[in-house]
């Protein structure tokens, strides 16, 4: 049985690790309010003494941070038509009877296995044979498709009832109206966790922007971070403020939908 | 008797396929093909410049000491951090089982959010607590009475922070993993072992920990696959240094495709990844078969 004594134990044990782990969030947060001088002072200061937002002024007035603002949100907009593409697919697989379908769900599960820093060569000699490095499309496409996303998709869709499917093709509606007003409904519990997955893994999405990006004016906020500690490697509080402008946003996103990824996780079968 | 055409399943699945087609198939088929060459920049504006070199690049990379440093660092990254990742978010996850709900959720969002966070913000933050003259943690160390650790500074220290950094990254989605598993083991389980007058470790140790074993199958494979592709970590903070010992195999593809433009060079270095990768987890499913037979 449960002692109160155990209970204690182990909720001061989680205690003391979500300190811990959440130390680099609260040292990232209160840093970048700090003036360069304080946040480099020693021994340092916990609390900053004189609040100021200079860095993050500096960041977006200076240090075209807005721009890197505005090419996240655009990969963010076009990783979610991306979904779109993978929740057709998922629908294809799973409700049509095709030739071929074995096969191609195979060649599409395989491709899985196949790791970005394997593919980064290649598709970068691609796409330059495409004429789309250096071009917003370039980072956007190799990112696109996620093998897994259709896979999770499809294995939800299959538990829609045919029925359903069928007597709207009586009453004679086509077949992308039966997958917008239908099949996306019905979907909602898995297409949530999608769609907040999606987002998150395109906000942070940092390979194909570094590799295919060559001017600032294309750079997402997480290569203009790296940037930034590369050019400004000393000024710390400053790093923390574009640390701080990437971070925040996700964060707060997620404490919203944390309940739906969670059961997402339950319902999509990893047991 | 309804509208239904055998090009519609085609239309659904068509864009996806041809993506992935386009920027998953045909890179392999060129790479396969390029790592037998000398292409570098001069050949991708000028095919005809581009030579067939057999298996130069290969005999090259056997060769090559800073390959065989990323090779070493990388079996040092995997061997320590997957057990790690393991071990902690097993633990989490038992704790947050034992635990009443409303922390329950707390606690869960707590541990999760380093696994959504964007790496190279991450990355940033950590390079200045491991600072050896202005960061937190060597000041704390110090107020301990211990010496200053010279976390990225020293080849084989710098390897354990980075390491560290990741483990803190990678215990939000396994821990998610482990709970969902144990939430599904079933409770007659355990209150036949109460009737049988089993204590708690052998209850852990006899029902817990074997029904686990699938999903410690899957964080396994999947923390595995990771790590073998340790790239971002080694390359916001440290560079690959210092000596280059924190040079990862993905970060020497990239630095040697994207940085001396060695396509052909990079593109060999990355397939023998990719059959690190492939024996990796052949390896774990024959091991897992096995042990459930």
């Amino acid at each position: 049985m449960k002692t109160k004594f155990e209970k204690l134990l182990v909720t001061s044990v989680l205690a003391i690790g979500g300190f811990i782990v959440s130390i680099p969030f609260i040292w990232m947060v209160l840093s970048s309010f700090k003036s360069e001088r304080e946040a480099r002072t020693m021994p340092p200061t916990f609390w900053p003494e004189e609040f100021t937002f200079e860095h993050y002024i500096n960041l977006f007035a200076n240090l075209n941070f807005g721009t890197y603002f505005i090419n996240t949100l655009i990969i963010v907009a076009f990783a979610l038509l991306g979904l779109l593409f993978n929740t057709m697919a998922g629908y294809g697989f799973a409700k049509f009877q095709f030739k071929g379908r074995e096969v191609v769900f195979l060649a599409v599960l395989a491709t899985m296995m196949i790791p970005a820093q394997v593919a980064m060569i290649p598709v970068y000699l691609i796409l330059n044979q495409m004429g789309l490095t250096n071009t917003m499309a370039g980072i956007i496409l190799p990112g696109l498709i996620a093998a897994f996303n259709i896979f999770l998709i499809r294995q939800f869709m299959t538990t829609i009832p045919n029925d359903l499917i069928e007597s709207a093709r009586i009453d004679g509606a086509r077949e992308f109206r039966i997958f917008f007003q239908i099949i996306i409904p019905l979907s909602k519990p898995v297409l949530a966790v999608q769609a907040i997955l999606t987002f998150v893994g395109a906000w942070n999405s940092f390979l194909w922007p570094l590799i295919v990006a060559n001017e600032q004016s294309l750079y997402t906020l997480s290569v203009g971070l790296a940037l930034l500690r590369g050019q400004h490697a000393s000024s710390f509080a400053l790093q923390m403020a574009g640390a701080t402008v990437m971070v925040i946003p996700v964060l707060i996103l997620f404490v919203f939908v944390q309940r739906y990824i969670v059961e997402g996780f339950n319902t999509t079968g990893i047991k | 008797m309804n509208h239904k055409s055998p090009m519609t399943p085609w239309l659904f699945i068509g864009p996806a396929v041809l993506l992935l087609i386009m920027f998953s198939l045909l890179p392999i088929l060129v790479s396969l093909t390029i790592s037998f060459t000398d292409i570098d920049l001069i050949g991708l504006g000028n095919w005809d410049t581009i030579e067939f070199v057999g298996l130069e690049n290969f005999i090259n990379l056997i060769q090559d000491p800073l390959f065989h440093r990323s090779i070493f660092n990388t079996l040092i990254y995997v061997s320590i951090g997957v057990p790690l990742v393991i071990i902690c978010s097993l633990s989490v996850a038992l704790m947050l089982n034992y635990i009443s709900s409303k922390l329950f959720t707390f606690f869960r969002v707590l541990f999760y959010v380093p696994s959504i966070t964007n790496i190279v913000a991450i990355a940033v933050v950590w390079a200045f607590l491991y600072n050896m003259d202005v960061g937190l943690f060597n000041f704390v160390l110090n107020s301990l009475g211990f010496q200053d650790v010279p976390w990225l500074e020293h080849p084989f220290v710098a390897k354990i922070s980075l390491i560290i950094l990741a483990v803190w990254k990678g215990i939000g989605i396994n821990m998610l993993i482990y709970l969902a598993a144990l939430q599904s083991i079933p409770r007659s389980f355990y209150e036949a072992a109460d009737i049988d007058g089993a204590n708690k470790f052998q209850k852990l140790r006899f029902i817990t920990i074997p029904s686990l074993s699938y999903a410690t199958f899957f964080v396994t494979v999947t923390t595995l696959i990771g790590w073998l592709q340790f790239f971002e970590e080694p390359f916001v903070m440290t560079g690959g240094g210092p000596l280059d010992g924190t040079m990862s195999m993905a970060l020497f593809i990239y630095e040697r495709g994207f940085q001396y433009n060695e396509f052909g060079y990079a593109a060999a270095a990355s397939l023998i990844l990719f059959v690190f990768i492939i024996v990796a987890t052949l390896i774990q499913f024959t091991f897992n078969k096995s042990k459930e037979n």
